[in-house]
Formats: structure tokens, C-alpha cells, sequence
């Protein structure tokens, strides 16, 4: 080796030192049996105090159902509610595959909607100021008045549900991805024109993969609505459906079968959730990498940067 | 040869004049920076010759107006996409100009040992310090094969102590390429060691007030002989940049040296 290259290793010295912090992160990464429960025991420590919560609300509602004197028709316990959500269990789930179907549907429906609306919208910008005002008008309906007028229009088939599911579904996507792809780097941008690329190559090359973190957000903020929307439709009118089904419950003094169905819902739109943010975690394993590094010699520049 | 010659090329935004007739040439296997202070103007140019942005006067390459993709340019700050991989990063040049990802993953991949990266192809840009990200960014800038390379300030987001192993390693490299390089910067020290001619910029409206050659030979970083040469070289562009200052023995009160 030459003589002047030494000053330059000297320089380096501190890059080689973080190489090999950066060598054994990623030896992390190649073992994820280790990093899964890592992950498990955080996770857990995360949802231990919300299901402790919830076990002590339901425990205190047991217990003053039982001996607090009140009709089983006007306050079931929790535990006769799952009781009769087992008895009735073939009904239940007849009438909760519609609401499944209407819910998929609608968000589905309302996701490619999102999708191209958000991206006209980002190469026409006079499109944003003409949709938006629109957009917005659109959350101010009062659902409950909307509702039985969208099944007076198109009956009582799939298409109302699809609609009301994506009139509350839609806009939180659509503003995230909008305001998402203005999140993107102007450096970013700026380097692909240098390199030649067009609009079309810059929205799909920068923009949209800068959106997802905003879309993902969005998309998690929608999903919980998409259930409540479903429900909305088929209990303005439905042959079949989780909606209709509380409604039928309710008209005939069942509150117990009321609360099977919402608790049915609500897992319903937790599952959805979860896979949100399952879907999250496969379509941004980048982001994973970033939380990999944030202990000590994390993404830090070499040297004195580092404590 | 003459490869890139710009003549009395002119910008104002409005009535914000920002170039004021810049002229300066740029010879084949070259490596020229362009010094100045912050807010010059030195980003307005590289837009200009990245066609981001028009201005007055003219710009020829090989002696042609200038036109086309010419440059691979390095930004400021690294601009690695967060979401590709370091590969992926390196070949978005590649990809943009239509080739294959396959293709142009071969072609990236034999150069990453020299870039101080081997290892590094499959992690993600957050995995990364700073020098090798910016070590990444060049790659991904020179493996474009273009014609010439516009480097945007590309240390001056790192620590001192990066930068000066980094502006050492750009030394080292560029001997075994001679790229013809463009290199935007206000740090003199960064200028004198890799440059062969620096174009010292006035403050905006920017004109070039001086254009200093640096004879050193290289490698720059070998000896400290050379090093002391460096530094008076730099002492005395910065000389230009701020106007000399008057040395204490030359104060009339506090002159003893008669």
C-alpha cells in the first residue's frame, strides 16, 4: 500500500468501526427468531395494560348485571350475551358474510377510487381544487340520513353497501395519498429529472412509494369506519347482514343478541386492522430496518456523531 | 479538449439577479470546482446545466450547444430512496435510461467493493452511516456513464471528520477514473484537494473573481510537504473569498519590526 493511503484509513477508522456495528445489526436481521420475540415480548408489553382494562370493565359490567337487580332485556351480562352469540351462532355468522362482502366490497371499491382519483389529482392540480371542496362536503352527511336515501335509490343489493362504505372509507385515503405524494424529497424528485425521467417515471418511481406512509395511516384510520359503514347500509334496509340482524335483535327485545353482534363487528373491524397493518409491515420492510437501528450506533454519521 | 464551456450565462428570478455572466470551460478528464460562498448562486447553476431551469448566454459541450443528458448529477444531500435497497439505489440511473433492473444490477454490483459497500448491496439506505451513504450516492452517480459528473456540495451534510475521510477516498478514486468532474462547494480546503483549476465565485449577483490552478501533484493526501503547499493555496483563495486581513505587525501602533 502506498504511503498516502494510510492518512486515509486513519480517516476511516471510525467508518470501519461502524462497519462492523452495521455487520453485527445486520447479522440481527438474519436471525429472526431472535428478533421475533423480541418483538413479542414488546408487543405484548404494549397490549398488556389495554386487555387488562378491558377484562376489568367487562368484570365490573358481569358483576352489576348479575346483582345490581336489572333485566337480563335491558342489560345482559356479558357472559349471557356469549352464551346466546353461541346459541345463535348459525345466524350470526349467516347474517355476518354479507356484512364481510359488503365491507370488502366497499373498501375495495373506495381503494382503487383513492388510488386514481389521488393520482389525477396529482398531475392536475386544478382537479384538486375543483374535487376537494366536494370531498369535503362529502364527510359532513349525516350517514343516518344518507343512508336509507342510497338504499332508496339502489335497493337492496350489494351496491348501496359499497357505496356507504366507500362514502366514509374514501377521503381518508385520498388526502393521505395526496398529501403524500407532496411529501416527496425535492432533491429526490430534482435527481430524477436530471437523470432524464418524466413525470410519469418521477410519480412512479418517487412519489409514490413517499406516499405510503401517509396512505398506510390513512388506510388504518378508513378500515375501522369500513365495518360501521357496512353496518349503516343494511341497517337502513338488507335481507342479510350484521345490520339487519341488530335491528331484528333489537325489535324483538334481544339486547344480548344486539351486543353478540357488535362484538362480532368489532372484531371484525379489528381483524381488518390487524391486517392493515400486517400488509403495512410487508409492503414498508424498509421502515423495519430503520427501527432495527435506532439503539446505540444507529444511523448515525462516523466518528464523534456517535456517543 | 475542451468538453463543457459555459459564456456569460445569466439567470435572474425576478428582479433577484442571481448569475451575472458566468464564463468557465471544463477540459475532458478534468476535475474543476466551482468555490463560493453560501446563497451565490452555485445551486442556480447546476440546475441551469442540469436543464431543470433556462437562462441567457451559452452553454456548449464538445463544442455543440448543450443538450441532452450530459451530466449525472449528485445532490447535496444523498437523495437515496429510503424504500430501495442499496443496489436498487445504484441502479436507478440505469433504470431510468431503460434498462433492465436484472441488467443493470450486474453491471452495478463488480463496483461495489471499491466503494468501500461489498457487503452493503441488499441493505436499505437507513442501515447506513453517512459517508456511506454518500459513497452509495456517488456510485449510483457514476454509473450512469455519462459524459460528465456535477458533484452538488456532496459532503456538506457529513461531520468534519467524515468529510475529510470522505474527500480523501473521492481523491483516491477519481485518480484511478479521471472523470471529468464538476464540484460545487464552499469548502476551500475540499476544493484545493481534489481540483485541478477552482473558479472562486463573488458573492450575487455571483461573477468568477479569480480562477486559480492548483499544480499539486497527486495523490494530494501522501505527503505533508504537499499538504503545507495545499494550505497556502487555500489561505490564499480564502484571501479572495474575505479580503485579507491586516496582520497585527503591520498595525502602526504596534509596529516593532522596523
Amino acid at each position: 500500500m502506498a504511503v498516502w493511503y494510510d492518512p486515509l484509513r486513519g480517516g476511516e477508522g471510525a467508518s470501519s468501526r461502524e462497519l462492523s456495528t452495521i455487520g453485527e445489526s445486520g447479522r440481527d436481521g438474519q436471525s429472526p427468531p431472535q428478533g421475533e420475540r423480541l418483538a413479542f415480548t414488546r408487543t405484548f408489553a404494549n397490549f398488556f395494560p389495554a386487555a387488562l382494562a378491558f377484562a376489568l370493565l367487562l368484570t365490573a359490567w358481569e358483576l352489576y348485571a348479575r346483582f345490581g337487580g336489572i333485566a337480563p332485556t335491558v342489560l345482559p351480562a356479558p357472559s349471557r350475551v356469549l352464551a346466546q352469540a353461541w346459541e345463535n351462532r348459525a345466524a350470526l355468522a349467516d347474517n355476518t358474510l354479507p356484512t364481510i362482502r359488503a365491507t370488502l366490497a366497499g373498501f375495495a371499491f373506495s381503494l382503487v377510487a383513492a388510488f386514481i382519483l389521488s393520482a389525477l389529482v396529482d398531475f392536475l392540480a386544478p382537479l384538486r381544487r375543483a374535487l376537494f371542496p366536494l370531498l369535503i362536503a362529502s364527510q359532513t352527511l349525516p350517514l343516518v340520513a344518507i343512508a336509507p336515501l342510497v338504499v332508496l335509490w339502489f335497493g337492496f343489493g350489494l351496491l348501496p353497501k359499497i357505496l356507504l362504505v366507500a362514502l366514509v372509507t374514501f377521503f381518508p385515503m385520498m388526502v393521505a395519498l395526496v398529501e403524500g405524494y407532496a411529501a416527496t424529497s425535492t432533491e429526490i424528485s430534482q435527481l430524477l429529472a436530471a437523470m432524464g425521467a418524466g413525470r410519469w417515471r418521477i410519480f412512479w418511481l418517487a412519489r409514490l412509494p413517499s406516499a405510503l406512509p401517509y396512505f398506510f395511516a390513512g388506510l388504518r384510520i378508513s378500515i375501522t369506519y369500513a365495518v360501521v359503514g357496512a353496518i349503516f347500509a343494511e341497517y337502513a334496509g338488507a335481507a342479510k347482514g350484521l345490520g339487519i340482524y341488530m335491528l331484528s335483535a333489537k325489535n324483538n327485545f334481544r339486547p344480548d343478541l344486539v351486543l353478540a353482534a357488535v362484538a362480532v363487528s368489532s372484531a371484525l373491524t379489528l381483524v381488518l386492522f390487524g391486517l392493515a397493518v400486517l400488509v403495512q409491515r410487508l409492503a414498508m420492510p424498509w421502515e423495519n430496518a430503520k427501527g432495527e437501528r435506532a439503539g446505540p450506533g444507529g444511523n448515525r454519521p462516523s466518528g464523534e456523531g456517535r456517543r | 479538449m475542451k468538453r463543457l464551456e459555459l459564456r456569460d450565462l445569466r439567470k435572474s428570478f425576478g428582479a433577484l439577479e442571481v448569475l451575472a455572466g458566468i464564463s468557465l470551460h471544463v477540459a475532458a478528464g478534468e476535475f474543476v470546482s466551482i468555490l463560493g460562498p453560501s446563497g451565490a448562486g452555485k445551486s442556480t447553476l447546476f440546475q441551469l446545466l442540469t436543464g431543470a431551469i433556462r437562462g441567457e448566454g451559452e452553454m456548449r459541450f464538445d463544442g455543440a450547444p448543450l443538450d441532452g443528458a450530459r451530466f449525472a448529477f449528485m445532490p447535496q444531500r444523498d437523495a437515496l430512496m429510503p424504500w430501495r435497497r442499496i443496489i436498487d439505489n445504484a441502479t436507478l440511473g440505469l433504470e431510468v435510461q431503460g434498462m433492465k433492473r436484472s441488467e443493470a444490477r450486474e453491471r452495478v454490483a463488480p463496483l461495489f467493493a471499491e466503494f468501500g459497500l461489498a457487503g452493503f448491496e441488499r441493505a436499505w439506505p437507513a442501515e447506513l452511516s453517512g459517508g456511506m451513504r454518500q459513497r452509495a450516492a456517488l456510485l449510483r452517480t457514476v454509473v450512469q456513464q455519462r459524459d460528465m459528473l456535477l458533484l452538488d456540495e456532496p459532503f456538506g451534510a457529513l461531520d468534519a471528520l467524515t468529510r475529510a475521510a470522505m474527500q480523501r477516498w473521492l481523491e483516491t478514486i477519481w485518480r484511478s477514473h479521471r472523470w471529468t468532474a464538476l464540484l460545487i462547494t464552499h469548502d476551500v480546503r475540499e476544493a484545493v484537494l481534489l481540483s485541478d483549476r477552482i473558479y472562486v465565485l463573488s458573492e450575487r449577483p455571483a461573477r468568477i473573481v479569480r480562477e486559480v490552478a492548483v499544480p499539486l501533484p497527486r495523490p494530494r493526501t501522501e505527503s505533508h510537504e504537499l499538504a503545507r503547499e495545499a494550505a497556502a493555496i487555500e489561505a490564499d483563495i480564502l484571501d479572495t473569498l474575505l479580503g485579507r486581513p491586516v496582520p497585527i505587525n503591520e498595525h502602526p501602533m504596534e509596529n516593532r519590526n522596523d
